[in-house]
């Protein structure tokens, strides 16, 4: 496949992600808007790995293994979205029981 | 137009949709259902791209774990329909709009770029394999590899530390 669709799918899933942010209120969707970002750069990360490999493989090496760092980083991603969430849900569990809701607008009390 | 065309057209309008679909639903519950298709249809482009580790611990870690997290804490915060907060009608309309610009800008900025006409390997190549993925992992990312287990072990803790009643 030619990495220009790639390139535009991520790009639509990540935006969609932003918009998500942008316009919710629940705490907990805008957690999942992040997730879905961080997804769209694993994809395009992939994609990218495959798209090295490739080029490695037309440059004549046939046993080369490059592009094995890309999908090493997705896997980092994966482990560090992991521990994010963990800590983000009890995060907002915490603010639930203290303010009893997830609306990102009581938030900006933390300011005083 | 062959059959990875297809699954690949497939794939991409299944995860759009599905995306738009998260930020558009009104339930939290729903929300998260429609995101857990969003992931088992990425986890298909992992399997396209032949990334067949990727794909599996896609599914494993993020459509059963994480979303399962996600889900306890909604149902357990009792959250739905009526108590979900709105924001104002134009404060939708302007992040919307924003991001639609943003989303303008990158495509117009990358549509004509160097590498529009290299090729993401599909279906074959062996790099997206368990074998070759372990032995990199163990040689040469074995330092960041044990630095992520004391970033979970901390996660854990904080976890913990956070969650627990004074």
């Amino acid at each position: 496949m030619p990495i220009n669709y790639y390139i535009f799918l991520s790009l639509a899933l990540f935006c969609i992600g932003i918009v998500g942010v942008l316009t919710r209120r629940n705490a907990i969707i805008i957690f999942m808007c992040i997730e879905l970002m961080l997804n769209a750069v694993n994809l395009l990360l992939v994609a990218f790995s495959k798209m090295h490999h490739n080029a490695a493989l037309l440059a004549g090496d046939a046993t080369t293994i490059a592009g094995t760092d890309g999908q090493l980083f997705v896997f980092f991603i994966m482990v560090v979205a992991a521990a994010e969430v963990s800590v983000g849900l009890a995060i907002i569990v915490m603010m639930y029981r203290n303010i009893h809701s997830v609306d990102v607008n009581f938030l900006n009390r933390l300011k005083h | 137009m062959g059959i990875t065309q297809i699954l690949f057209w497939f794939l991409s309008i299944v995860a759009i949709f599905s995306a738009l679909m998260v930020i558009s639903s009104k339930n939290p519950v729903h929300s998260v259902l429609w995101l857990i298709l969003t992931f088992f249809s990425i986890s298909g482009h992992y399997i396209l791209l032949n990334a067949q580790f990727l794909a599996i611990v896609n599914i494993i870690v993020y459509a059963g774990a994480i979303m399962v997290l996600f889900l306890f804490v909604i149902m357990l915060m009792n959250l739905n329909k009526e108590t979900e907060p709105q924001k104002h009608k134009w404060l939708r309309i302007a992040g919307a709009v924003a991001g639609g610009c943003l989303l303008l800008v990158l495509v117009a900025a990358l549509k004509d770029t160097d590498i529009k006409h290299q090729q993401a390997l599909v279906n074959t190549g062996g790099i997206g394999l368990i074998k070759n993925l372990g032995k990199e992992l163990f040689t040469t990312y074995v330092v960041p590899f044990e630095i992520s287990s004391i970033l979970f072990l901390s996660a854990m803790v904080g976890a913990v530390v956070i969650g627990k009643k004074e």
